[in-house]
């Protein structure tokens, strides 16, 4: 067991090593000055040569990277170039509200997936399974945004029944409508994926042997499918990470959410690349983590999976 | 016996295409895919003459102020946008943009793809490692977010930036499906009796076991079509992609939400409802070439 989390941390050490590459190429080895990118061409010659002094990039390529490995492996994510705000403190900031929007959405997501799944194995061909696996492709199929604004429109606008964009005093009600916008493909995503792999557990033998001895319908689902089923709903979890950052860059600016997307938006429409650089290191490095976590959880989940 | 073989091969091959194309008409909502995105086809080739207005002309000169923002009419069956231009024929001619942005990007994501699956599958041992590795790396980082960084660094919001940058990331899981499928295919006995004859591994890897792994690679891309859309749209709504005044649904959508607050839905309604549709359709096509195709697509 030790030697298998052991093993999977390694493992994750040159992923992690090639994420903050990739990054630092990506941002550096571009054609284009970043310096004139980030002013936007404005300043004369002499304040953009001092800009790119401060910034250290007049220096060689090969330094300008080992500063870079040296800086993240002390945990310094650099200095916006655009408020001379750490990086590292303008994530912190902004992480509550982004932790909140995601895990509420992933819940949601799972538990109305989980359910709406479920039940259309269950009632296999029935009215309820075509409606809500319909529902399902729609959800995948609909862009992000336009869901969000749509919600807004009915639910905010209309109908009045929460408020509109903004982050408000924290509350619950402000969290209602990025939370299911971000909710919309979890669930979808989860709902297919349930429903499949309740069909296959339902059809084997040892389902018709529960059946076959009379325990009722709702004991052979819920105690002896479901344990099964859900194995590889929670192995998407990770997976689902990945996308739900990409969605709360898309949420959080519709509905003007304090949080990490927003902020990634904020820097990338200023040119501020260190704080681009920033940002973007921090999300893979969560889904790296998230990653890394689900596959430890895999063995309690499913003791066939040995740990060797 | 080799040529045998390689009949019996090529008879089998041809059978399985058929059957997999019986099994698809079987299925419905693939074949509502298939029509869909053939209707989708059709509209984009025939905007021109399909759309009822120019999209970019501002009708406020010859209809008056009524053109601007008129809700939908006969005259105006999606309305008119704050600048008097006719949103259907706007919505008509994004479709060109939107399928343009998807099939380019899926073609960069197949050239990156496939050939380093197919290396990384056939070859194993430190090729596969490092590709492996390679693609796990990118796989880590958040799709949207890194096409947007890419696009903002590059500086240069251009059809051809935006389409490669999505293939440069979405290419990940064409490779992850090609590697498997080499791996399996690369223990076969007509891959061994293909090095024994002496052939040269480029012509046994793209000769002879590409086109066993086509199925689930053309599963994959098409599936893949639909979120490389989706992307291009994000990108555009915020500011990144397509840029005014080209009708491009993300862009539409952008421009539109500010009047939602004011009861002039029809502006941000009708692009995302076409967005909806492609990547519909995509999904439906994917689902149906994945059954027909008995492809089981790895995770």
């Amino acid at each position: 067991m030790f030697s298998y989390i052991l093993r999977k941390v390694l493992y994750t050490i040159p992923v992690l090593w090639g994420v903050v590459t990739v990054v630092f190429l990506v941002i550096n080895i571009v054609p284009g000055d970043p310096v004139a990118i980030m002013t936007g061409q404005r300043g004369d010659e002499a304040t953009l040569a001092k800009i790119r002094a401060d910034m250290g990039l007049d220096l060689p390529i090969g330094v300008q990277y080992l500063r870079f490995l040296e800086q993240i492996c002390r945990g310094d994510l650099g200095t916006s170039y655009r408020n001379n705000e750490p990086v590292s403190s303008a994530i912190r900031t902004r992480l509550w509200a982004t932790a909140k929007l995601a895990f509420g959405a992933l819940l949601l997501g799972t538990v109305l997936g989980v359910a709406a799944g479920v039940v259309s194995a269950v009632k296999k061909y029935s009215l309820f399974d075509y409606g809500a696996m319909f529902v399902a492709i729609a959800g995948v199929s609909a862009p992000v945004f336009w869901v969000g604004l749509l919600l807004l429109l009915f639910f905010a606008y209309i109908l009045k029944w929460v408020p509109g964009v903004g982050y408000g005093d924290g509350s619950f009600k402000y969290l209602i409508l990025p939370m299911i916008t971000l909710g919309v493909r979890p669930a979808a995503l989860t709902a297919r994926l349930s429903r499949s792999c309740m069909l296959e557990v339902l059809s084997q033998d040892y389902i018709r042997t529960a059946k076959a001895k009379g325990l009722k319908k709702h004991v052979v689902v819920m105690k002896h499918a479901m344990k099964n089923a859900m194995i590889p709903v929670v192995t998407i979890i990770g997976t689902q990470v990945s996308s739900l950052l990409s969605g709360a860059v898309l949420t959080e600016s519709i509905f003007a959410w304090p949080g990490i997307g927003r902020l990634s938006v904020d820097s990338l429409l200023a040119r501020d690349l260190p704080m681009i650089r920033g940002v973007v290191v921090f999300m893979a490095v969560t889904f790296l983590f998230t990653n890394l976590l689900v596959d430890i959880s895999y063995g309690f989940l499913d003791p066939r999976i040995r740990y060797d | 016996m080799t040529e045998n073989g390689n009949n019996n091969d090529s008879g089998v091959t041809g059978n399985l295409w058929y059957e997999a194309w019986l099994r698809f008409r079987r299925n419905r909502l693939a074949m509502l895919g298939f029509f869909m995105i053939a209707a989708l086809l059709g509209v984009a080739v025939f905007a021109p003459r399909l759309a009822p207005y120019d999209p970019f002309k501002q009708l406020l000169w010859t209809e008056g102020i009524k053109a601007k923002l008129a809700a939908p009419s006969p005259d105006h069956w999606m309305g008119t946008d704050a600048y008097g231009r006719d949103i259907m024929s706007r919505v008509i001619h994004g479709s060109r943009l939107s399928l343009q942005i998807g099939l380019l990007a899926t073609v960069v994501s197949l050239l990156i793809g496939v050939p380093l699956g197919a290396m990384a599958g056939y070859f194993g041992g430190w090729v596969d490692d490092l590709i492996s590795w390679f693609i796990n790396v990118i796989f880590a980082f958040p799709f949207m977010l890194f096409v947007l960084a890419i696009v903002a660094v590059l500086n240069n919001p251009s059809m051809i930036v935006v389409f490669t940058a999505i293939g440069l990331v979405s290419w990940v899981s064409i490779a992850r499906v090609t590697r498997a499928q080499f791996m399996s295919l690369r223990e076969r006995e007509y891959v061994e009796a293909a090095k024994a004859i002496g052939l040269p591994t480029w012509t046994i890897l793209f000769k002879h076991i590409l086109p066993n792994t086509l199925a689930p690679v053309i599963v994959q891309a098409t599936l893949g079509i639909g979120s490389i859309i989706l992307t291009e749209a994000g990108l555009a709504f915020l500011g990144f992609g397509a840029q005014p005044p080209a009708p491009s649904w993300g862009l539409m959508i952008s421009d539109g939400q500010q009047y939602l607050a004011t009861g002039q839905w029809w502006w941000a309604l009708f692009p995302g409802m076409a967005i909806m549709y492609t990547v519909l359709a995509f999904n439906f096509l994917g689902d149906g070439l994945r059954d027909a195709l008995d492809v089981r697509l790895k995770r």
